[in-house]
């Protein structure tokens, strides 16, 4: 009990103090989890409006493997990715490996299936909803999945929350292709695991609560920003 | 106005789900009566019918040719459902929505918006969402919604079924308009008194076959089956 209580004053005297290497650690957590959930989002909100406009062979399949993949092994992704980014991967020269885009590589590949899944969700009930309607109108496929992305925004703001919080608590892929290199590719998780492993307790627990707190405050501000649960609003 | 639509010919189409016949053969002939009425019982085929001849509903055989091809009536036609779909957006939104389809600019769909409101007395809710509209309201936003395009043919599938007397009065009165401006009416009913308020002809099915296809003052006066006799009556009709 006593780590807890001085996890929480630290964390609490390391905010205050706006201790620089927290700041630099918790500021990368921030860009490398947003730029991984932008991408995300850029990927997986189309792909499920398209699962749930279009009907084509194998779709019951690509849903069903969505869905199985949303429990994807985060250390099995990064070690899928560290392979390829090795230097003697297929894309070692690029010399991705230890950078932070790096991280966000895996992180897209493991939130992906989540926002997908989550969002094909509302969007298929969305256009259960719809579908006469759009038919009669005789909308493109292309206004069909605009208009659904459009109208169910809010439940797909619901979806990329959940990928983020995915994303800023996980640790096993990040470790594995960003190394945890102190200044270059250190973040919040990596760093608990590391203090953990020295056992520096209280330091670990005080970056804990910090990250907490700002997968709280995130999601807070993401909330304000969409105008969720509020009357009269989707 | 010219309605390059009509005359539609169908001959012997059937709807088919997962092997069993909703209806038909249907064999039908319509030269454009400003409203054709579709009536009978619960489970006749009403519904099915409409859904057809828009193509909504896939046909399983036979025929359904319109005097104009099919891209023009895509564009031409219109439905409204028993239950109003409403866009999850603003009735403002809903209303601009088909005309931002067709590729009308944003501020001559607001001007329609707008004037269309107007006709159906909405002009107070432009900016509430849709959905949170009472049901009468919803349906007179569908009308407007489907006859903002201006279509040649309107399907309606019992519009009225879920209204009270007040907004079933305030929908005949929209549909009186449309039909004068040259919209021809595809519509199912279980009012009577609407079939008669409305209707110039009229579709009478039962387990899914047409029995009669008769003029409105005919058909009310001396239905020539002896089924379409005891559904005007009042009686159960099996």
């Amino acid at each position: 009990m006593d780590d807890l209580w001085h996890g929480l004053a630290q964390a609490f005297w390391l905010v205050v103090r706006f201790d620089p290497a927290l700041v630099e650690i918790a500021a990368r957590s921030l860009q490398v989890t947003l730029s991984a959930l932008f991408f995300a989002c850029l990927i997986a909100m189309p792909l499920a409006a398209f699962l749930a406009v279009r009907r084509f062979r194998y779709r019951r399949t690509v849903i069903a493997v969505l869905n199985a993949l949303m429990g994807l092994p985060p250390v099995v992704v990064g070690l899928i990715v560290y392979v390829f980014l090795s230097r003697a991967g297929p894309f070692g020269v690029l010399g991705l490996l230890f950078t932070p885009t790096a991280m966000i590589i895996a992180q897209v590949i493991i939130i992906v299936p989540l926002i997908a899944s989550i969002a094909h969700q509302s969007l298929r009930e969305l256009w259960h909803h719809y579908h006469d309607l759009l038919i009669s109108m005789n909308v493109t496929q292309f206004q069909k999945v605009t208009t659904l992305l459009w109208d169910a925004r809010r439940a797909l703001l619901t979806a990329a929350l959940a990928g983020f919080g995915r994303a800023i608590g996980e640790v096993g892929a990040i470790m594995i292709v960003g190394g945890n290199i102190d200044h270059a590719t250190r973040v919040l998780t990596t760093a608990i695991a590391l203090e953990t492993g020295k056992g520096e307790f209280a330091f670990a627990l005080a970056l804990g609560f910090i990250l907490i707190a700002l997968a709280i405050l995130v999601n807070l501000s993401i909330h304000w920003v969409g105008k969720t649960e509020r009357e009269g609003q989707w | 106005m010219v309605n390059t639509l009509f005359p539609l010919t169908v001959t012997g189409a059937t709807a088919r789900r997962s092997g069993r016949d909703l209806i038909g053969p249907i064999d039908l002939h319509l030269s454009g009566a400003p409203c054709t009425m579709v009536i009978g019982p619960n489970g006749s085929g009403k519904t099915t019918l409409l859904r057809l001849l828009s193509g909504a509903a896939r046909l399983g055989a036979g025929q359904i040719n319109w005097a104009s091809d099919a891209d023009y009536l895509r564009a031409a036609q219109a439905f409204v459902f028993q239950r109003p779909v409403m866009l999850r957006r603003t009735v403002l939104q809903n209303l601009c929505y088909p005309l931002q389809l067709r590729g009308v600019s944003r501020v001559q769909a607001r001007r329609r918006a707008e004037e269309w409101a107007a006709k159906v007395g909405l002009t107070d809710l432009l900016d509430r969402p849709a959905p949170a509209l009472s049901g009468g309201e919803q349906q007179k936003l569908a009308l407007a919604r489907a006859l903002i395009t201006n279509p040649k043919v309107l399907f309606l599938d019992e519009p009225c079924a879920a209204l009270d007397g007040r907004a079933m009065r305030e929908v005949e009165a929209i549909l009186q308009a449309a039909k004068t401006a040259g919209t021809r009416l595809i519509m199912s009913t279980h009012d009577m008194g609407q079939a008669r308020r409305l209707a110039d002809e009229v579709l009478f099915l039962l387990h899914g076959k047409l029995h009669e296809h008769t003029p409105a003052a005919e058909f009310f006066a001396a239905p020539q089956t002896p089924q379409a006799a005891a559904f005007l009556n009042g009686d159960i009709v099996e």
